[in-house]
């Protein structure tokens, strides 16, 4: 019985050995690979962190806000009105004292800044000092979750639209490249000097100012149509110039830019072989040309998508759109430090990962790169 | 060296690098024109002024040329005064010491908008007794209107639109478009204006100037801001911040970032890594975030956000993709000649491994410049602006917290916008051919 049962078992094993091999090379580069980046993280967000209250400032912010909180409180109470002045004085500064020690503002900067540190980690982006969600809640983690979709929706349409339409228009013209389309896209390439927020201004002008097709800004109808038909559309109108101006802004120097990396892919000798043999000019584009750029091409694509999340600062504000980006220009007006904090934690977050997971994508689509591979 | 003069003649073969090396050349001379024109101190000294500087001006006025475009035409603004002979005064001595004073000013008014307002500035000289005005207005048809007579003291403003018994007088709360309209028709007359001034001083001292203002619709060259200040000041100065910023800001990234990435191949080991890490790390720290936190916490200064964009910008994408080509130059055989015959590590680095390089340093070098000029523009019009320079940027916000779009001063956001887009593009132009002429990737492409 021995005997029998010995090859199978010796099978199994060598298999294992293989399969371990490769699960263990994957997983210890996965493991290594994280720790990197979440050491790159804690550092970024320590570095942010710091900045932001190197100075001191937050911590002037904060305890002003106690003193006006505590101060206003204890005056505006009528049982406390008929105390003697200089016993009340004591009162409020008693008050502000279990004020701040219960913030942690009594302990020293670089332990504050660490426990500001650990509670970013986890999430715990603490509470707003001025802004509140529409909802009435300061939780910052709330405020920024609420602002959330209408950044998704304006920067989803607009870099979602940008990405395959220049992909496409790249690739067909640099089949015919030199013709007058081509030339046209090279000449106004430049235009993506301007940033989009740029283009806004002009849009708002010509389409809002003049013509009066479309609403200077904001996301839908004051008062919002009930009607799901009704507000759709609305948001469509007001959606159209900011996506528009995040459209126009890169257009031109992306085509050129994916028609300029596809032509050196096009020129290479197995290209030129694949077209001797008579293929089809699709197969030639789809296996010879888009393949081996596929990992740029999504190395673009994850760019992109981090865009997503951080949102256009200065085009929302320009529309008053209400996402992400306008709520940091909100922040920085009305010195809400935690929210500042918070939008910079997210985005380091995001990052890190979208870097860690496009390691994985790599591997995926291009068969000479291999994952934890020396 | 040969080989980089070359390349630089290759320019002439491209009409879009010979636009934007016009465009730069237009802008490098504006620049310098701005400073010798007007120079710092005066520039910040007009650009902060208030009231007391531009008085003399009309508030959110287009500028004067918009009236060749338009068959309307709005009334241009103008201030005269006595003191220096724009406005007429003769005195005519009395009887005890007193005198009288004539000033008078007259003017062809021929536009189809009424101006937004007049005013009197009325300076005078005296010990004890207060001199008197009275002023009076002749229209074109002969009509002679009372405006006002006062005592006046040795600094006096009289606003025409605000003087209350004036309106009561002209029956009307519009007392300007009542000055200037013929009373039954309520339609404006066109022809000659005049102000007549009668001052009576008491005392053989005593004196009398005036300067009469009119401020119209449109003004000068590029119009006014809600200070009522020129925008000529800062549309010109704008011109050497822009550069200024954006020149240095390209150049202190694109030679730092060599610098290191060239010291980090060279030596290698733990200097290469720990470049690589903080590069990892800057990817991770949001940009505009950062200089945004800076702006509001530490100092608007232009300086300090271009120091911090400078080394925000060092540890970029860049420093990998000059990496990867100096570990090739550094196998090369030149380099091991060099290290045959003794040269010293810093030696090798800068004079055998960054000129090599410099070729593709300036390509990328011109088309940074718009990146770093624009963002000079956005963070102003974030708020973020040096509090004390005028920039093109700073016009924009100013417009855009007035609700200039809104309001139809486009004017306001055009001139600055128009400037800023030219420079960008002149720069984008130039870089995408120097970048066509110095890649061989691309030339044939």
């Amino acid at each position: 019985m021995a005997v029998v049962a010995q090859p199978p078992l010796e099978k199994a094993v060598i298999k294992k050995v293989h399969r371990d091999s490769t699960f263990m090379r994957v997983s210890r580069y996965v493991l290594m690979r994280l720790l990197t980046l979440f050491v790159t993280v804690v550092i970024g967000i320590y570095l942010t962190i710091l900045i932001a209250n190197m100075g001191g400032y937050v911590d002037t912010i904060m305890r002003g806000e106690i003193r006006d909180r505590v101060t206003g409180s204890i005056l505006g109470n009528a049982a406390f009105l008929k105390m003697a002045p200089d016993v009340r004085q004591k009162l409020i500064d008693e008050r502000i004292a279990a004020e701040e020690e219960r913030v942690g503002l009594n302990v020293p900067i670089a332990i504050r800044n660490f426990r500001y540190l650990s509670s970013a980690l986890t999430l715990q982006l603490g509470r707003a000092i001025n802004m509140t969600s529409d909802s009435g809640s300061k939780q910052v983690r709330l405020i920024l979750l609420e602002r959330l979709p209408a950044t998704l929706l304006l920067m989803g349409i607009s870099q979602l639209f940008l990405f395959f339409s220049s992909v496409l228009l790249a690739l067909n013209l640099s089949r015919r490249y030199g013709n007058f389309w081509d030339k046209l896209v090279i000449t106004l390439s430049p235009t993506s000097a301007v940033p989009p927020w740029f283009y806004g201004i002009f849009l708002i002008l010509i389409f809002a100012a003049l013509f009066k097709v479309f609403p200077f800004g904001g996301m839908v109808d004051s008062p919002p149509p009930s009607n799901p038909i009704d507000y759709s559309l609305s948001l469509l109108k007001h959606l159209t110039l900011p996506a528009l101006s995040l459209v126009l802004s890169s257009f031109f120097l992306s085509i050129y830019n994916y028609r300029t990396f596809f032509l050196i892919y096009s020129s290479e000798d197995y290209v030129e072989m694949a077209k001797a043999k008579g293929l089809p000019s699709r197969d030639v584009e789809q296996r010879y040309i888009l393949r081996p750029t596929l990992p740029n091409i999504i190395t673009n694509f994850a760019l992109l998508i981090i865009t997503l999340w951080t949102g256009a600062t200065i085009t929302e504000t320009v529309f008053l759109w209400p996402g992400l980006g306008r709520t940091l220009y909100q922040a920085i007006g009305l010195y809400d430090i935690p929210i500042i904090v918070g939008s910079t934690i997210i985005y380091a977050y995001l990052l890190a990962m979208t870097v860690f997971l496009l390691d994985f994508i790599y591997a995926l689509v291009d068969p000479r790169v291999k994952v934890g591979g020396s | 060296m040969n080989a980089l003069r070359n390349s630089f003649q290759k320019i002439l073969y491209y009409p879009s690098a010979l636009l934007g090396l016009l465009v730069v050349f237009l802008l490098v001379f504006t620049a310098m024109y701005a400073m010798i024109k007007i120079p710092y101190q005066e520039a910040i000294r007009l650009w902060r002024g208030g009231e007391e500087v531009w008085y003399q001006n009309p508030k959110f006025a287009p500028p004067a040329w918009i009236n060749y475009f338009s068959s309307k035409k709005y009334a241009e603004s103008f201030a005269v005064r006595t003191s220096d002979g724009t406005m007429t005064k003769e005195i005519t001595p009395g009887a005890e010491g007193t005198a009288t004073i004539l000033g008078s000013y007259t003017f062809d008014f021929t536009y189809d908008y009424y101006p937004q307002d007049m005013i009197l500035y009325l300076t005078s000289k005296y010990k004890e007794k207060q001199p008197f005005i009275s002023a009076e207005w002749l229209t074109p048809d002969g009509r002679k209107i009372r405006i006002a007579n006062m005592a006046i003291s040795q600094k006096q403003t009289y606003r025409f639109s605000q003087d209350e018994k004036l309106k009561v007088r002209l029956r009307t709360d519009d007392v300007i478009h009542q000055l200037f309209s013929d009373p039954e028709t309520n339609k404006l007359i066109k022809g000659k204006y005049q102000l007549l001034i009668t001052g009576t001083t008491f005392e053989t001292d005593s004196n009398i100037d005036v300067q009469f203002v009119l401020h119209g619709q449109v003004f000068g060259l590029a119009g006014t801001d809600q200070a009522r200040r020129d925008l000529v000041v800062p549309l010109l100065w704008g011109a050497p911040v822009a550069l200024a910023f954006g020149l240095i800001a390209s150049l202190g990234t694109s030679v730092l970032t060599m610098v290191i990435a060239a010291v980090g191949t060279w030596y290698g080991g733990w200097v290469d890594e720990l470049i690589q890490r903080i590069t990892e790390i800057n990817l991770v720290l949001p940009f505009l975030s950062i200089l945004i936190m800076i702006g509001t916490f530490y100092s608007r200064s232009i300086w300090v956000i271009l120091g911090a964009t400078i080394a925000l910008s060092i540890f970029t994408g860049a420093i990998k993709s000059y990496r990867s080509i100096f570990v090739q130059v550094k196998e090369s055989m030149y380099i091991e000649a060099a290290r045959a015959y003794g040269a010293s590590s810093p030696r090798i680095v800068f004079l055998y491994l960054i000129p090599r390089m410099i070729p593709l340093l300036i390509p990328g070098l011109v088309s940074s410049v718009p990146a770093f000029v624009f963002l000079e523009a956005s963070l102003a019009v974030l708020g973020l602006g040096d509090p004390v320079l005028p920039t093109w940027g700073k016009i924009i916000q100013d417009a855009n917290s007035n609700g200039a779009l809104y309001r139809g001063y486009y004017y306001w956001i055009l001139e600055p916008a128009t400037l800023l887009m030219i420079t960008g593009l002149g720069f984008a132009m130039l870089g995408f051919a120097l970048d066509r002429i110095f890649n061989p990737k691309l030339r044939d492409i």
